[in-house]
């Protein structure tokens, strides 16, 4: 069969046609699936939800508001606790993958978008720390500067400058993480679930 | 059963038998507990919001320390005016190895500690003495700046709780006077001002007033120190209060506490660059020959699957 030359065809066979409506939205998986070490993939897309609302409304309402403000605090206070959240259950994800042995059958690249989503997410949630506004993002910019500085680094993305800081954080890298996660949770979908190690065997 | 006793090629779709899975009632339900779990950790534990340090905080709390920074910001021998870049070319600042790393980019935030922090804020005061003071130090040498304000300097340390010193051997120029109205400025928040709008009037980059605090001697790093947030106390990971902080920087902060980066003058340097490495490693991690193997030789996944497991042995 000759490939088409038209690139909506091109875009589609390579996207859309790869996957099953089963596979996008399943009512059934593989019967290993059992173990509660699955849930911290799906608790991690929640906590992002949980920061994603909680970063709008901080967002909608200013960087100055949460200082002022007990619900604001209360929204800062519940952004600050999905993030640990975050983290943890990411990590608990990461390493339930790593003795899962996940990439095998062709899921490198799903392991691979997954430890890029989780050091997005350290940077994420560093200049988080940054844009706080108190004494906190004060010690933290002066000392990450040095870092950043040490790598050459600090001449572009300089911590002191909270401008620069919050726009990355409240609009370059949301974009990214959420990029990157959709990008992760397809390539889960199209790949399913990696199987047991001796039902699936080889890397 | 070893891996090439396989049944299933995982690149396969699976084939196996199955059980029913509501993906969207199990990320609804995800959101809801995750959701009702973090609201109920923030109306426990709240979040900390310790108020930010100002110069005016830092002249009222602790002038002395002020005045003697401000003094080292004349004389070109506080931290900034020393750093090398992106600020100023003063030195060449942290290396690894031969690769100066902290040059590469130049000086892209120009900073000039005595124009900058010092004698540009002064020059928006509308008094005949301190104009005066001003004009004299923009007319002496360098040489002569630097002697005047090195010797100030030099007198407020053998005198560490001074606000001023006379100037009995004529010997300090016009710092000392210098020093008394930039204090002032500082005490009444003008200086705050004056530092965050010297590039714009509607500031959003607080690199000039956070680099003066930065240097201070005493007021900022014990206020950091009381918190427990130094480098050597975990600070990196850490933030005030008992919050638990950015926990995910453990490694990086752990980096820190020991030899021989403890004690490097390059540490950030080489911390920077040994996160970047284990980074990269943990990315391509599939590919690495004997870290791959670890899941097969340490069974975790039995555990992970011991009801397939189970099942298959039934």
């Amino acid at each position: 069969m000759t490939k088409s030359k038209m690139w909506t065809v091109r875009v589609r066979e390579a996207t859309v046609e790869k996957f099953e409506p089963t596979d996008i939205l399943p009512d059934h998986q593989p019967a290993y699936v059992t173990s509660w070490i699955y849930v911290a993939g799906v608790a991690t897309i929640a906590a992002f939800v949980s920061l994603f609302i909680t970063g709008l409304v901080l967002t909608l309402e200013g960087p100055a508001w949460w200082h002022n403000s007990s619900v604001g605090h209360y929204f800062n206070s519940v952004h600050l606790w999905s993030v640990e959240l975050f983290f943890v259950f990411m990590v608990v994800h990461l390493w339930g993958k790593f003795w899962m042995a996940a990439w095998r059958g062709k899921r490198m690249m799903t392991w691979i978008t997954g430890v890029v989503c989780f050091l997005a997410s350290i940077i994420t949630g560093f200049t988080g720390y940054l844009i706080q506004g108190n004494f906190d993002s004060q010690w933290i910019a002066t000392q990450a500067k040095d870092g950043f500085n040490a790598m050459g680094i600090g001449a572009y993305f300089n911590p002191l400058n909270t401008g620069q800081a919050m726009l990355i954080h409240v609009a370059l890298l949301p974009l990214v993480l959420g990029g990157l996660i959709g990008w992760h949770v397809i390539l889960v979908r199209r790949h399913g679930v990696v199987p047991p190690i001796e039902a699936g065997g080889a890397e | 059963m070893s891996p090439a006793l396989s049944k299933h090629d995982p690149s396969k779709k699976w084939s196996g038998p199955t059980r029913p899975y509501d993906l969207i009632k199990e990320a609804v339900i995800a959101i809801v507990i995750v959701g009702i779990l973090a609201g109920g950790l923030a109306a426990v534990f709240s979040s900390p919001d310790e108020p930010a340090l100002t110069l005016k905080s830092w002249a009222l709390t602790d002038p002395a320390d002020f005045v003697q920074t401000a003094t080292s910001e004349l004389a070109g021998t506080s931290g900034t005016a020393g750093y090398g870049a992106p600020y100023n070319t003063a030195s060449d600042g942290q290396v690894l190895g031969p690769l100066k790393l902290q040059k590469w980019a130049g000086v892209r935030i120009p900073i000039n500690t005595a124009k900058d922090f010092v004698v540009k804020p002064l020059t928006i005061l509308p008094d005949a003495a301190v104009q005066t003071a001003v004009n004299a130090w923009n007319v002496g040498s360098a040489d002569e700046q630097t002697k005047w304000a090195t010797s100030y300097g030099d007198a407020l340390a053998k005198s560490p709780k001074a606000l001023s010193l006379p100037d009995t051997n004529n010997s300090y120029g016009p710092v000392p006077t210098m020093i008394t109205y930039l204090l002032g400025m500082a005490i009444n928040g003008a200086l705050d001002g004056a530092l965050t709008t010297s590039d714009t009037p509607l500031p959003t980059d607080f690199t000039k007033p956070m680099l003066f605090i930065a240097d201070s001697g005493t007021y900022f790093p014990d206020y950091a120190a009381a918190r427990h947030l130094h480098g050597d106390q975990w600070g990196v990971m850490n933030e005030t209060g008992s919050w638990p902080g950015q926990s995910w920087l453990w490694l990086f902060s752990f980096f820190y506490q020991v030899e021989p980066f403890k004690s490097s003058e390059n540490a950030d340097t080489w911390v920077m660059g040994l996160l970047g490495v284990l980074s990269v490693a943990l990315i391509f991690l599939p590919f690495i020959p004997f870290i791959r193997r670890i899941p097969y030789k340490i069974p975790v996944h039995r555990i992970i699957w011991r009801n397939w497991y189970r099942r298959k042995q039934d």
